[in-house]
């Protein structure tokens, strides 16, 4: 059985969706911040293999470096963004983070 | 002397008389003794009248100066002309010697009122009101054209108004000022006809600019038949001023008002008015219009002599003897005899104001009675005033010496030329008629008076000879009355200064068509004062041939009708109540005035009276009723829109704000402010939104 493109983008939908699971379902804001993550990661695998079976060249490689570069960025944001919600409100819990309504 | 003089000296006298209405009436309450000053006033313009008269007889005899300043102007766009109305003053002969007149009555009647008026709670009051009238007859007087006459037309019939309802307190008095002006009114819109449909046809209200066109051929709607309606329209004015039939009925009513204002407005100047109108519209009335105005004159004549001869008040004696009189001018002014007609103007304003301030004098003399049924014997308590009063009566019976001889004998004369020249006879007849009355009931009048014994011995014993400035005037006006001022020849008015040299001679401007037969211009002569028609050889042989005859005639009219009254009510040789009784229909109809007061109730009044009523009914019952309908319309629809837009408008603007808010609840829901739940709806979208557009 050789890998193909598809079990790539499979293993990648799968990433996706454990991620975007994570995301809505999860209570904690560092656990959604880890689904985030995955879906990032998702979209890594996904540029990558398109770049292997596909005729783009490196392209797609250099895109995925520069997500995890970003994705590197984005966790220190959040990061810190999720520090100060917990000093502001002395929680994480994004339930009881519902300020946005009003 | 210059022209401008006379014009200065004329506004002079018009304006003093204003000044001194003004300032006695704002001082009146103030200052008692303000009447002096309007007494004086009066003095100082009757010496300005004499000095105008004497300069305009003498340096101006033949000239006729006039004045004239634009009072507004019309612009007309379309033919870039100007039509200017303008006042302004004509002052020829006539017109001095009537300035004269009014002053002089007026300054003796206001010196009379100082006593006769003593005490009356609105003294200054009534001084004032003589001023104003005294101003507006003067404005009368000097205008030279209709416009204005027509302004101070109305000026005096409001002074006349006010005097007659001088004591306002008594009904009586307060209904004649009432019927006086209204009577006066209904002569006054004939009049504004007239003068309306002058201005239409020619531009203008000066008199000899109207005489001009006239002259060159222009009349109204191009007819002689409208130039005769314009005539009489005209004339509607002086038969309501001067009393003519059939509105005489107020000048009798009018005597409710004080004795010297009778004098001076209701028989010497302003009804004369009327005859001064004639006078001065004489160049356009045509032979129907003359004719008209001589049948007028003559019913006027007649009507109130029979009246006079059984009324008991001697004033209303002497109001029907004004009505006689004035009609005996306006008829002579009917059949031509403009120069008797306006001599004996002004020589019945003499002798009728002396006639009027002598009962003035028996009235204040009797405490205020008025009856003559009551008089009687004051010849001896009251002989100024008795002989006074004799010269009047005899000057208005036309008896030789006197100035009343002068000017009704050539009346007379002028009425049986005329008859013999246009066989209209029945104006000769009635003159002489009513010379007979006059001269029956004036020495009835005089009879019942101051003859025989005293009747009511109480007021008799009280009555006593009038203060000096009651007298004065009395003395003044009968020698006016005596003919030696009028001419030097007691039988011959035609040799007299004022005849031959002051009074003009009238000139027609009528179409020769419209004319008398004897009027009729001789076109190698044109048209001058020296050319009218008295000068024409046919007038003056009818003249001559009718002067000894009239005489004699007029004067055994005279003379009968003063022995009739002897007869009957100083020798007593008929009993009066018997002859009354025997002719007791003619007797009440006479009384009671032709019935005229009657007629004009039962007709005129009532039917006046039920139009108004008529027309309130219509007022209150349709315009009402249509104002009313058509404000519930309004109403009703109003509701409709109201509700329209509380229900149906406001229920859609609702609807909607009802449905937003309703919606809004619904969708508020998803707002959870929860990223996560966000987050699920968009994907939730996502997937649903690649189902459709897959």
């Amino acid at each position: 059985m050789t890998v193909g493109l598809t079990h790539f983008l499979v293993v990648s939908s799968l990433l996706f969706s454990m991620g975007l699971y994570a995301i809505i379902t999860r209570k904690n804001a560092i656990l959604v911040l880890m689904g985030v993550e995955l879906i990032l990661n998702s979209a890594n695998i996904n540029f990558v293999a398109f770049s292997r079976f596909g005729n783009f060249g490196y392209s797609g490689h250099l895109v995925a470096l520069f997500v995890i570069v970003l994705a590197a960025a984005e966790a220190a944001i959040a990061l810190a963004i999720v520090l100060n919600i917990y000093k502001n409100l002395s929680t994480v819990n994004v339930d009881e983070i519902d300020n946005l309504r009003d | 002397m210059h022209e401008s003089t006379i014009v200065n000296l004329s506004l002079f006298i018009l304006f003093l008389p204003l000044l001194g209405f003004v300032i006695t009436l704002l001082l009146g309450r103030k200052v008692k003794s303000i009447y002096i000053f309007e007494n004086s006033i009066i003095i100082l313009s009757f010496f300005s009248s004499v000095y105008l008269l004497y300069s305009k007889l003498t340096n101006f005899r033949t000239t006729k100066i006039t004045a004239e300043i634009e009072w507004f102007s019309f612009k007309n766009f379309i033919t870039e002309t100007n039509l200017s109305v303008n006042l302004g003053f004509m002052i020829d002969n006539i017109t001095a010697i009537m300035l004269f007149v009014v002053a002089l009555i007026s300054m003796l009647v206001h010196l009379y009122s100082i006593e006769y008026m003593k005490g009356d709670e609105r003294y200054n009051r009534y001084f004032a009101y003589l001023g104003i009238f005294t101003f507006s007859m003067n404005g009368i007087v000097l205008t030279n054209n209709i416009l204005m006459m027509y302004i101070f037309w109305e000026l005096v019939g409001l002074s006349s108004y006010l005097l007659i309802g001088f004591w306002f307190e008594k009904k009586s008095a307060a209904d004649a000022s009432k019927k006086a002006f209204i009577v006066n009114r209904i002569g006054d819109l004939g009049m504004f006809a007239g003068i309306l449909i002058l201005f239409f046809i020619y531009n203008t209200f000066t008199f000899d600019k109207i005489f001009a066109s006239i002259n060159s051929g222009v009349l109204p709607f191009n007819s002689d038949f409208w130039l005769t309606i314009t005539g009489i329209l005209l004339f509607c004015g002086a038969i309501g001023k001067s009393a003519q039939f059939p509105l005489h009925v107020w000048l009798p009513d009018a005597m409710e008002g004080p004795t010297p204002v009778s004098a001076l407005i209701h028989a010497a100047t302003m009804v004369a008015a009327g005859v001064y109108l004639v006078v001065r519209i004489f160049g356009l009335l045509t032979a129907d219009a003359m004719l008209f105005i001589g049948v007028v004159g003559m019913i006027s004549a007649f009507i109130p002599a029979t009246i006079a001869l059984t009324q008991n008040d001697i004033k209303k004696v002497l109001a029907y003897s004004t009505v006689s009189q004035l009609g005996y001018m306006i008829m002579a002014l009917g059949v031509g005899a403009y120069q008797f007609a306006f001599f004996h103007l002004v020589t019945h304003a003499f002798f009728k104001a002396a006639l009027f301030l002598g009962s003035g004098s028996v009235i204040h003399a009797m405490h205020h009675e008025q009856d003559i049924r009551n008089m009687g014997g004051l010849k001896k308590k009251m002989p100024l005033t008795y002989w006074t009063f004799v010269i009047s009566s005899l000057a208005i019976s036309g008896i030789p010496l006197t100035s009343g001889f002068l000017s009704k004998d050539g009346i007379i004369a002028s009425t049986l030329a005329f008859g013999n020249l246009t066989g209209h006879i029945l104006f000769p007849i009635f003159s002489l008629i009513v010379a007979f009355l006059t001269a029956f009931y004036m020495f009835r009048l005089v009879i019942l008076t101051f003859h025989g014994e005293p009747r009511n011995h109480h007021k008799f014993e009280h009555a006593h000879e009038s203060p000096f400035l009651m007298v004065m005037p009395l003395i003044l006006l009968a020698g006016l009355s005596i003919f030696i001022w009028y001419s030097p020849n007691p039988i011959n008015s035609e040799q007299g200064w004022v005849l031959s040299k002051w009074i003009e001679k009238p000139v027609l401007f009528t179409p020769q068509n419209s004319r008398y037969d004897f009027m009729k211009t001789d076109y190698n002569k044109g048209i001058s004062v020296e050319h009218s028609y008295l000068e024409s050889d046919t007038y003056k042989e009818a003249m001559h041939k009718a002067h000894y005859p009239a005489m004699i005639l007029s004067e055994v009219a005279a003379i009968l009708g003063i022995l009739f009254a002897f007869l009957l009510y100083h020798w007593k040789k008929v009993n009066t109540d018997l002859l009354a009784d025997r002719l007791r229909f003619l007797y009440n109809f006479s009384l009671n005035k032709w019935y005229f007061d009657e007629l004009y109730q039962k007709t005129f009044v009532s039917f006046t009276i039920g139009l108004s009523k008529f027309l309130a009914w219509f007022d209150a019952k349709i315009i009402d009723g249509i104002v009313n309908a058509s404000a519930l319309i309004t109403k009703e629809f109003s509701f409709f829109i109201g509700n329209f837009d509380k229900y149906v408008i406001d229920g859609i603007v609702n609807f909607t704000a009802y449905f937003n808010g309703f919606a809004g609840l619904l969708v508020r829901r998803i707002q959870t402010g929860k990223v996560q739940s966000y987050l699920a709806l968009v994907i939730f979208s996502i997937v649903i939104l690649l189902f459709i557009f897959k």
